[in-house]
């Protein structure tokens, strides 16, 4: 196995030994690179600060990313593009556009964010152009500023991105992506360091061999959760085992009856396929976390970590997905509401991993909503998350799945709640029996987010909204008519 | 380099006289470095050799005796060159700005949960972590008092209560024709500093220390590092080039970081870097006050207030630190924009096991006003008025109804102006009556609106923290550099005054520089706080550009046979009558004429005086006024919330720098209303900060700002005093224009049903579905 990371440092080649795998792309800027314009101000991926850029040759064609570096390991460099504020100067030391922009709308006032904010601008200004304003909050959900308001950031982007992209870095994107790709070629990445091992396998089969003889290694996704565990509490991870180089372990495919999302496949990844199928439940995951974390975080991920607050588990409960859980080659499949034990306890055995994950398509006439209810509207962790899907036969309720993150020391199927639903006419009255239903068996925790009150009301009044939303009376609005779609 | 904006018609509206250079809207200084990445803060400058990396072992309790602390371990550890406890601290353990009460490190007792008690100092940040979590700890808990209805229950203060009256209040009250009574929760709020506390120490010969520190007050840092070294305060260096934000969190805080990285730079003759992580830093620093404030008023059917009373109680936490002044502030906004008759105001500094509260943009201001507020609103919804109307019926008066609380006459007043302006361009009228119509067909959503104005008092209340001073040189080649006693902290300081500089000798901006702020240069300085960094050291700095301007003229009127003052300075050249000069041939001129060319500028505040025990007196020089108007749209089935659209209209006087200006005004909005509605600082039963990080406490994100966002300095703003170039200061209050949206929410609440709204702040999506169940189910 290779010892060496390599990566592109903007255009330069750059190999990394001797260090840490578990060493974040932060600190390794700020101290080993001694390059300080990225900065902290978390260490938790939350205020976007740290934020980066990596290029990546996605369906041979160059692709950035914003990311937070603060919760990236060095090792997850290797085989890419690093990008941080310092290179985007032009060579003559003229301002990029989006940096531009910024000093011309008045942007940064202590400055502090800013680093962050012209990198995730510079990647909206990679995304295509035509950015408006929603594209822009979406992009910048990510970055937290005290100072500015964020107005003049908005519209900084707003002049800034409207056009396709026209700088130095579009012009060179083809052989950038063929030095990338020159990278990729080679055996896989292995790292021995006394803090401990990382390995990068390739393939599926490298992969049921290393998880056969490091049955207790961390499987790391994104590492939006796991690598909190090194920045946050300072847990070193004698062994980690990275699913993001994993041939095949990313795709999201579908047939007649199902769409299958790998289990490496990222929230950006899947986006597309679930807001064609289910709209509601692409519109709850674009309020995961922000788009850095979307980018590197997977809904695999998600699922394995089996958190109660989880934002994903209540819909696919709802929606009777499937998880695909593989060992030395052996798959099981095993319902999702299965597979959480208890709390953060899965069914996941020693050396087994999640595969991926099997959404059944939508039944004609099924409804479906998923709702996050949350302090702020963006980035921000569910005080309570419920899931709903119906389908109805004669303005009577035939089938009903109902979900709650939340509410319990697991993502939690609400069966009591549905069986009182079940065959009754899906009307106001059904709702208002079923609410009592939801109170019983649901008894959630008050902590900082939310007391057990307020999760009690709204999780009844979430199954409200669903009845009011499916079967309306008037047109009278049902929810916040300027929550970001 | 700087980006000139063209002169907008605003400015020349502003400033009729023509000011060139100050008044326009010129990029902040450090703006292209900031996008680039080049801009270096504390912990970005080149490392010097040797550096230790020091950690802070913080308390576990909120109230205990130290039984045990044995440092052995973590001194032994691998990499450790120092372990510093209370003991070990050469000079006063004590960094308390105002009174004493705050330990550099716990001795003996701890009073709240994250309070220091030693630091460890060793070659990296980690192995200093690791070693201090090493050494032996033991405490025997106290009962912690922790919240303000404890403390008010034992009369546990940090400092003795206050009482403000003007006219007979209990009598005016038993006398009214109307009257009611109720009480509001303000929470408090953490500062969220993108960049945390930092301190660098750098020893030097004879026991010297410079201390890089991120502080609003580098005299302060200065004096209490050499207070606890136990040198005297020459031997301390203090530099501070710019903070990555600060909003009175680097006030008084940022010197316990500062002396402990001194104290270890001089225990290890090493230099020493002190960075907090963001939970350590939202653990160990204050924040602001949270308040409980009962109010008890009378008013006749019109809703004007015949009487009224107010306990304000704050929660200081365990030391006093700047509480006493916070406090007299909030008291001093209790009456906002309006005229109290007979008022009396009672305020008491309330001691519990929390962190010591501290400054925070508005020093107890918003508190106060976020009060009175919630009056206007209770009586308007009790005389089912609209709010404004009721608002606008206690305006104070232009000639009579004029005399504050503290019986300071009001001789600027100009809120009905604004009020009148911003209710006709936000329409607000008829959006009051469209929202009514959208309301009464939309049983889920509602929708709410508010207009409140703001008056906030300007200078520092301690009189004598009104002065400032300024270090001006002129080199022969015409280039200008400047330091004063503000600190940079992303307001643009350092660009208005050098806006100021540029002004009076007719250059242009770039060619001033303004270095970073030391306590070499500028001694014995106030803090950049008070919203008043740049009325002092823009007329510091103005006497200093006066007194050399006026040395060049003498010298070159000489030369030309002309009379000193009828020269011109002006686009970079000096002009009488036929003759021209260069400004850069001026200065060389003048050198070799052997008259300096440098200077130092003075300036104290003018008029302001206070007397501390009656709470009397005329504590600021002028009012800053504005007004905003929030709509909001609430979920009554979750409680969530989004704000439609805000107008603010904000009298910045004659403004220095609009663009700059505008970003105060903005960023100060979303950061008041921030404070009033998704930022919530939770604590457990034990006493403990639940909410250390951005994780779980909540800023505003950009999704929050509304879309449609009006924001306009006001045409006719104009400073009656003689502020410099008539302008206001800006920093603090437009933060109340926050209020706007928590009153909106009230609004938008009271739609829901009949009787009192009960809505304290922060109105979480939580506290919002709770006050509308209590009224649907009431
Ligand atoms: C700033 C921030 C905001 C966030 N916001 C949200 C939010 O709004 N909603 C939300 O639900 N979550 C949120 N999260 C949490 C996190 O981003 C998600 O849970 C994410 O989906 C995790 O995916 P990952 O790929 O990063 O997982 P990782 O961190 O890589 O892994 C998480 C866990 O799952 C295990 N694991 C991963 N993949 C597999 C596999 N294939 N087989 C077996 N085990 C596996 C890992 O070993 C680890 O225990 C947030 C996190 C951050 C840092
Ligand atoms: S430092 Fe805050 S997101 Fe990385
Ligand atoms: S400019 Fe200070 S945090 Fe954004």
């Amino acid at each position: 196995m290779r010892e060496t990371i390599r990566f592109l440092l903007s255009e330069t080649d750059c190999s990394i030994a001797g260090l840490p795998p578990t060493m974040t792309v932060l600190e390794w800027l700020r101290t080993e690179a001694r390059a300080c314009g990225t900065k902290e101000g978390c260490a938790e991926g939350d205020c976007g600060a740290c934020t980066v850029v990596l290029g990546e040759v996605i369906d041979g064609r160059l692709r950035y990313r914003a990311v937070n570096a603060c919760i990236l390991f060095i090792a997850s460099l290797d085989g890419r593009q690093l990008l941080t504020v310092e290179h985007l100067r032009g060579p003559d030391g003229t301002l990029h556009p989006v940096q531009q922009a910024l000093v011309e709308q008045h942007g940064s006032q202590c400055g502090f964010c800013t680093p962050g904010f012209v990198m995730s601008l510079f990647a909206l200004y990679h995304a295509g152009g035509g950015a408006d304003r929603q594209a822009v909050q979406e992009a910048l959900a990510g970055n937290l500023c005290r100072c500015t308001g964020y107005r003049p950031i908005v519209d900084a982007a707003l002049a800034a991105c409207a056009g396709p992209p026209a700088d130095r870095f579009a012009a060179n994107a083809a052989a950038i992506a063929a030095r990338l790709q020159a990278l990729a070629t080679g055996e896989p990445l292995g790292l021995t360091h006394a803090s401990g091992k990382f390995l990068v396998p390739r393939s599926l089969e490298q992969l049921d061999g290393l998880t056969q003889t490091w049955p207790d290694a961390v499987l790391l996704a994104g590492g939006t959760d796991a690598a909190l565990w090194v920045t946050k509490q300072y847990r070193a991870l004698p062994e980690v085992i990275a699913l993001d180089r994993v041939e095949g372990l990313d795709t999201v495919t579908e047939d007649d009856s199902l769409l299958r999302v790998g289990a490496s496949a990222t929230y950006e990844d899947a986006l597309a396929a679930l807001a064609w199928h289910w709209p509601e439940f692409a519109r709850m995951v674009r309020r995961v976390g922000s788009r850095q974390i979307r980018n590197r975080g997977t809904i695999g991920g998600n699922v394995a970590n089996a958190s109660p607050i989880g934002d994903t588990p209540p819909a696919l409960i709802a929606l009777g997905a499937t998880l695909v859980l593989r060992a030395a080659g052996e798959r099981r499949r095993i319902a999702a509401e299965d597979f959480f034990l208890g709390y953060r306890k899965t069914a996941l055995a020693r050396g087994e991993y999640l595969e991926a994950i099997e959404v059944p398509l939508p039944a004609p006439g099924q409804l479906f909503a998923v709702y996050k209810v949350s302090k702020r509207l963006e980035q921000d962790i569910s005080a309570v998350c419920g899931a709903f899907a119906l389908t109805l036969d004669g303005g009577k309720v035939a089938s009903v799945r109902i979900a709650f993150g939340g509410m319990a020391a697991v993502p939690k199927r609400a069966v009591q709640t549905e069986l009182s639903l079940l065959g009754q006419l899906w009307t106001q009255d059904s709702v208002a029996l079923a609410m009592e239903a939801l109170d019983a068996e649901l008894a959630p925790i008050s902590d900082m987010r939310a007391s057990a009150a307020y999760r009690k009301l709204v999780a009844r009044n979430l199954l409200l909204r669903f009845q009011l939303e499916t079967a309306p009376l008037s047109d009278a609005a049902v929810r916040l008519s300027e929550v970001a779609a | 380099m700087n980006v000139i904006a063209p002169i907008t018609p605003d400015s020349e509206i502003l400033h009729p006289r023509g000011l060139r250079v100050a008044g326009h809207s010129a990029a902040q200084d450090s703006a292209r470095k900031q996008v680039a990445g080049e801009a270096l803060y504390i912990d970005d400058m080149p490392e010097p050799r040797d550096l230790l990396h020091a950690y802070i072992r913080l308390s576990d309790h909120a109230h205990a005796r130290i039984v045990k602390l044995d440092v052995s371990a973590a001194a032994a550890s691998l990499g450790v060159a120092a372990v510093l406890t209370a003991r070990d601290v050469p000079g006063v353990n004590d960094v308390g700005p105002a009174f004493p009460g705050d330990p550099i490190f716990a001795d003996g007792l701890v009073e709240y949960a994250g309070q220091s008690v030693f630091a460890v100092a060793a070659d990296s940040i980690a192995l200093a972590r690791q070693a201090a979590m090493r050494a032996v700890l033991e405490y025997e808990p106290l009962p912690p008092v922790l919240t303000i209805r404890e403390a008010l229950a034992q009369q546990f203060f940090v400092l003795p209560s206050q009482k403000m009256q003007r006219g007979d209040a209990a009598a005016a009250l038993a006398a009214a024709p109307q009257r009611l009574q109720g009480r509001i929760v303000v929470g408090g709020q953490e500062h969220f500093y993108l960049e945390g506390q930092i301190a660098m120490a750098v020893p030097g010969e004879d026991h010297d220390i410079k201390v890089y520190s991120s502080t609003q007050h580098p005299t302060e840092v200065q004096h209490l590092v050499a207070r606890a070294l136990a040198v005297p305060d020459h031997a301390v260096i203090c530099e501070t080039r710019r903070m990555g934000g600060a909003f009175g969190g680097k006030e008084s805080q940022a010197s316990l970081y500062a002396a402990i990285a001194a104290l270890l730079a001089a225990k290890t003759g090493r230099p020493v870097k002190l960075r907090l992580d963001r939970d350590d830093d939202m653990k160990l620093t204050g924040k602001r006050h949270d308040f409980e404030i009962e109010w008890d008023v009378g008013f006749d059917a019109t809703g004007r207030i015949t009487g009224i009373a107010f306990m304000l109680a704050g929660n200081c936490g365990m030391s006093p630190d700047l509480s006493g002044a916070i406090n007299d502030r909030a008291m001093f906004h209790s009456d906002n924009a309006y005229y109290l008759d007979a008022v009396s105001i009672v305020s008491h500094r309330c001691k519990t096991h929390t962190v010591s509260n501290t400054a925070f943009r508005g020093f107890g201001g918003p508190q106060g006003m976020v009060g009175i507020e919630a009056v206007m609103d209770a009586i308007a919804r009790h005389l089912k008025r609209d709010p404004l109307q009721v608002r606008r019926r206690n305006f104070y008066g232009k000639r009579d109804r004029n005399i504050t609380p503290y019986h300071m006459t009001v001789e600027d007043n100009v809120i009905p102006e604004i009020v009148a302006e911003l209710a006709r361009t936000s329409e607000y009228a008829k959006r009051r009556q469209e929202i009514a119509a959208f309301n009464a067909g939309s049983p889920w959503v509602k929708r709410g609106l508010a207009l409140t104005p703001v008056k906030f008092g300007i200078s520092f209340t301690l009189t004598r923290m009104n002065q400032a001073g300024a270090l001006l040189h002129v080199y022969t080649d015409g280039s200008v550099m400047l330091n004063h006693g503000g600190t940079e902290m992303g307001q643009g300081l350092f660009t208005k005054v050098a806006q100021v500089a540029a002004e009076e000798f007719g250059i242009d901006l770039d060619r001033v520089k303004i270095t970073a702020t030391t306590t070499e240069k500028v001694p014995n300085t106030s803090p950049t706080a008070a919203s008043s960094g740049s009325d002092l050291n823009g007329k510091a700095a103005q006497a200093a550009a006066r007194i050399i301007r006026e040395r060049i003229a003498k010298v070159i009127a000489k030369q030309w046979g002309v009379a000193a003052g009828d020269i011109v300075f002006r686009d970079g050249e000096l002009r009488c009558g036929p003759h021209a000069m260069r400004f850069s041939e001026a200065a060389k001129h003048t050198h070799a004429a052997r008259v300096s060319l440098s200077s130092t500028g003075y300036y104290a505040t003018p008029k302001i005086h206070y007397d501390t025990k009656l709470h009397q007196g005329r504590p600021f020089y002028y009012f800053a006024y504005g007004a905003s108007v929030s709509e909001v749209e609430v979920d009554t089935l979750t409680g969530e919330y989004r704000l439609r659209r805000v107008d603010i209209l904000h009298d910045a006087g004659a403004s220095l720098n609009p663009a700059l200006d505008l970003g105060q005004i903005e960023g100060g909005y979303v950061q008041g209303m921030g404070w009033l509605t998704t930022e919530e600082l939770w604590w457990d039963a034990q006493g403990r900060l639940r909410t250390h990080a951005p994780s779980t406490y909540k800023i505003p994100a950009v999704g929050d700002v509304p879309q449609d966002f009006r924001v306009a300095l006001w045409k006719r703003g104009r400073n009656r005093e003689n502020a410099i170039y008539r302008s206001k200061a800006v920093g603090e209050p437009p933060l109340m224009h926050g209020i706007s949206a928590f009153q909106a929410l009230v609004d938008a609440v009271a739609s829901c049903g009949e009787g009192v709204v009960q809505l304290d702040a922060p109105a979480t999506p939580e506290r919002v579905l709770m006050a509308i169940a209590a009224r649907r189910g009431g």
